[in-house]
Formats: C-alpha cells, structure tokens, sequence
C-alpha cells in the first residue's frame, strides 16, 4: 500500500469501476487518467480546439487590426504620438537607456584635459576579470603624487561588473558613456588606451 | 483563331496572377507576422532611396536565391532531384486554370468565360492536380539519398494523403447541394437566393460543416502551421533538407502558390467565387426592393473585385492561423484527420444526402 502508485491505480479503478460489463470502456478512460495524471481533463467542447481556435485568432487579429490602422494613420499623418509597434528601428532610433546602466568606462579629466586618475590601482586590484593594466609614474605636482603613463581597458574580457567605478576614490573612470556597439574586427582593437578612453 | 487568342491571354492573365499574388505573399507574411506581433517587420530593402514598406525583400530573396550554389549531394538521383521542386510548384500552378475568376464577359457578338479552361470536370482536375503536388514532396526526399530526408518525405505524404482524403469528402456535400463539377456552373448556382431573397446561397450557408473541414484541411495540405510538420522550418527535418538556392526557391513558393490555390478554392466553393451579394447579371436587386440598373462590365469587374477580395481574406485568414497557433504533435496530427476529420466529413455527406432528399 506504500506504493504510490499502486494506491492510485487502486483508487483509479475505483472511480472508473473496472469491474462491472462494459469495463473494457471504462479501461481506456482510466489508462488516459493514468497517464495524464492529475491534470484537468479537457471538456468535449475545449477538445474539439474550437473555442481556444477563436480566441486565438481574435487576440492576434485585435493586434493586427489596431497597429495596421495606426500604421495608416501614421502614414497619412496622424496620431504620431501613439505607437504602432514596440520596436525600435535601431540604427537610426536608439532605445533610452536606464540611468544606471553600465556602458563603455571613460576616465574622467581634470580642468587642464589630464585624468584625473591618479594611478593607485584599485581598479586593476579589484578588477574580477584582471582587464586594466596601469603603468603609474610621478606627477610633478606633489599633491597629486602619481598618474597614469598608460592606462591599458581589455573590453575584450571585461565583463561590465562595474567594480572598477565603486572602488575609484578619484571618480576618475565612470561607465556613462550611453555607448553599446563596442564591436570591432579584431581582438587586438578592443584593447582601449589611455587616449581612447579620454575621448568623447 | 481568336478563340485560341483569348483562352491565351487568359490563362497568361490567371497564371500571371497566380504568380504575382505567391511572390507578393512573401512579403504580407512578413509584414503581416510582425503588424500582428507588434513589430515594424522587413524595411531595409531599398532601391534608390524608395522602401516600399519592405516590399522589394521579395526581389533581394529572390535575387539572393538565384545567386546561391546549388547543391546536389552524393548518391543522389540527379533526374529526380532536379525534377522534385517542378513537379510540386507546376502542378501547384496547373489547378489555377479550373477556377473560375468570373462571370461571362460579353464582347460583341462573343461571350467570355472568365475561367482558363471551361472543364466540366474542373473540381475533379483541380483535385488531382493537387494530389500530384505529393509526387514533388516524395521524390524530393527520396531521391536526395538522405534518412532524415526520406522520413520526412514520409511523413509529409502520410500527411498529405490523409488531409486530401477529408477535403475531398468535404467537398462531396458542396457538389451535392449544387449538383454540379462545374466550377463556374457552381458559382452561378451560388447566386441564388434563400430566406426570401435575403441571404445569399452561398456554400458557406448551406454546408456550414464542410467549410469548417475543409478549411482545416486545406491548412494542412499547404503544409502551414498548425500542421508543418513536414517543413518544421527550423526543427524537424523535413523533406528538401538537400535543397538549396533556387530549387529549394521553388519548393518555397510552391507553398504559397498552393495557400493562393486553396484560398480561391474556399472562395469559389463556400464564398460564392465572383458574386456580389444582390448582384445580378443586369444590376443590384436589393431584397428591400432597390434597384441599381448596370451594365455587363460594371458587372464582370465588380465581380472580378469580390473574387479577389474574397481570396485576400482567405490569405489573410490562412495567414494568421499559421501567425497564431504552434504545431500539432504528429499523434494529434493523425488523430485529427482520421479519426476526427474523416467521420465528421463522412457524417456530412450522409446527413446532406438525407435533408436533400427530405427537401424535395
Ligand atoms: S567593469 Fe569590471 S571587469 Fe570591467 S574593467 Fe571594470 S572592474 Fe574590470
Ligand atoms: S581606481 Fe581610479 S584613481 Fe585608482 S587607478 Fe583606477 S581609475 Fe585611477
């Protein structure tokens, strides 16, 4: 009787009656309730696809029909401001982007256009995927001690945590840039210096 | 001479038609998948600048096709390969002559039947040719020398065969409320009137039942969604998995001429073919007692524009079946034509036959 299912083909054969004339029927109806298990058994009329058929039909149409006559309207000039379709026509029309979304890093400058990075290698300690490479040397200005001869960004094996803008004590990388298609031919061009990533 | 002249021009024009409407729906598929999707669909083709609404993808498809290798593999039987996408696109395009595009056009002393060949087998033509439509499909799988290809060729004609055999019962009913094989002899028995003159005799009113059927059975003969298991386009191998370029082209459009075929069928069957509701040969005869007096022109062209919005609606009809449902299992898809389909067709031929005989 511990046997799950043999307590429910029990019950099964229960329900169904197997005993009785006529059983060989009811066999079939059972071996169905088998295998479907507990799921809900469909009604005629839902197993004929008929009503799920139309509705069916009528959800899409009511899409259909209301973007096809946006779509006119647009074309004629009219309700600009109501949208026929969610996409958006990418190269041309770009998506809003959330405020806090991690795009493209840059270094930020100071007044005089030099980074105002100061080379204490928080980022390239922190950095999960060990992508910056920064080659520190002496600032002549003593209160700045250090700064960045070269700051090396692998985009190549960054992985976006955005570890490297948290830990900077000198908001001297940020990654606000709003840029997404960092795409290049060659594993050698997504390798950003100094000079790229103080652009824009 | 003439005679031979017109029936030419004639059947250039449906053949032409045909053509044009199947290349054109590649692009209402696309356009109209994404207008019901909530997407802009296929845009970027251009040509001097002019989009079109996407309508040249059809020509970069077209043209990109053409410029693909075609493949032929290994071992396999190079007359029947190259015969298989014919075969399935020409016999697709043959059944186009039988149906009639509309009513008798009167020029001079001449009376033109709008129809490529006057056949007064014409349902009986359009059905074998379709059935020779599974030919291209089994040889296509057969003679590609590949498993995956062969089953799937043979799951297509079990398919096929199956569907075929409830369309043509279907139809039984239609041919016993008209009396006729005739396809414009049809349409014109359409045009009668019941309840008082107000609601037209089309097929649709009198064989409810058999529209239904042969609706669901014309999906799967055109091998659509719910019921593409033979093409499966990205899944399930299917039978031309070895075409390539244009053959495979072919096979593609062999598809759509078929969707073009059914759906004018549907419409000169069940939505009276040509006729305008209260139309008659001399002009519209309203059941409310209007009388709007035109001549034979008027007439034939308006009844060339509800042929052919007749038939858009059925595309359109096919389109968003195939746009909204997912796939049958192959069991179910089994089930449904045999055990389902096929008795439902058969109880309609009976239960026709019997109102028949009551009615008269
Ligand atoms: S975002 Fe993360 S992985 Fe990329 S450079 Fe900064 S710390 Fe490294
Ligand atoms: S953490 Fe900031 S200041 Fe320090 S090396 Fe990195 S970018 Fe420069």
């Amino acid at each position: 009787m511990d046997n799950p299912n043999q307590k429910r083909r029990q019950e099964l054969e229960k329900y169904f009656d197997v005993q009785g004339p006529f059983a060989f029927l009811r066999l079939a109806q059972m071996k169905r309730a088998w295998r479907q298990g507990n799921r809900r058994q469909l009604t005629w009329w839902e197993n004929t696809y008929i009503p799920t058929l139309i509705s069916g039909i009528w959800l899409t149409s009511k899409h259909f029909f209301r973007n096809l006559g946006f779509h006119i309207l647009h074309l004629v000039g009219l309700c600009k401001d109501v949208r026929a379709a969610v996409t958006y026509q990418y190269p041309e029309q770009k998506r809003p982007l959330g405020l806090r979304l991690r795009t493209r890093h840059r270094l930020t400058k100071r007044e005089d256009d030099s980074p105002r990075c100061v080379a204490c290698m928080m980022c390239e300690t922190v950095c999960p995927a060990r992508c910056i490479e920064i080659t520190a040397a002496e600032h002549p200005d003593p209160n700045i001690e250090k700064y960045p001869a070269e700051f090396i960004l692998d985009l190549g094996k960054c992985v976006y945590c955005g570890f490297c803008v948290e830990v900077c004590p000198e908001d001297a990388i940020r990654m606000d840039t709003g840029i997404l298609n960092t795409s290049e031919y060659s594993r050698e061009s997504m390798i950003y210096n100094k000079k790229r990533l103080m652009e824009e | 001479m003439s005679d031979i002249a017109i029936k030419l021009l004639l059947s250039c024009g449906t053949l032409a038609g045909a053509f044009g409407i199947a290349g054109l729906l590649t692009w209402v598929e696309r356009k109209q998948s994404a207008v019901m999707q909530d997407r802009i669909g296929a845009n970027r083709a251009t040509i001097f600048g002019f989009k079109a609404l996407g309508l040249f993808h059809a020509i970069a498809d077209f043209l990109k096709m053409l410029s693909k290798e075609e493949f032929i593999p290994q071992g396999a039987n190079k007359f029947l390969f190259n015969l298989a996408p014919y075969l399935s696109f020409t016999f697709a395009l043959v059944a186009f002559a039988a149906i009639p595009i509309g009513d008798r056009l009167i020029v001079g002393i001449r009376t033109i039947d709008l129809q490529a060949a006057n056949l007064n087998i014409a349902l009986i033509f359009i059905f074998a040719m379709m059935s020779m439509g599974v030919y291209g499909v089994v040889l296509a799988g057969v003679s590609s020398n590949n498993n995956y290809a062969f089953l799937g060729s043979m799951r297509a004609a079990a398919q096929m065969i199956a569907y075929e055999i409830t369309m043509g019962a279907a139809i039984m009913g239609v041919i016993m409320v008209f009396n006729t094989l005739d396809l414009q002899m049809l349409v014109h028995r359409e045009g009668a009137y019941m309840l008082g003159g107000w609601l037209p005799k089309w097929g649709i009113f009198v064989q409810p039942l058999a529209f239904i059927l042969f609706l669901t059975a014309a999906a799967a003969e055109t091998k659509r969604t719910p019921f593409d298991l033979p093409e499966g386009e990205a899944e399930i191998i299917g039978y031309f998995v070895e075409y390539s370029g244009m053959k495979f082209g072919m096979f593609f459009l062999a598809d759509l001429i078929e969707t073009v075929l059914v759906a004018a069928l549907m419409t000169t069957l069940f939505l009276g073919g040509w006729q305008v509701p209260y139309l008659l040969p001399d002009g519209f005869y309203f059941p409310w007692g209007g009388h709007i007096a035109l001549s034979n022109i008027p007439v034939v062209l308006l009844g060339i524009l509800s042929f052919f919005i007749k038939v858009s609606f059925f595309i359109w009809l096919l389109m968003s079946v195939r746009w909204t449902f997912p796939r049958f299992r192959y069991d179910q898809l089994m089930n449904l034509g045999w055990k389902v389909l096929l008795p439902a067709s058969l109880v309609n031929i009976a239960l026709t036959a019997v109102v028949i005989i009551l009615l008269k």
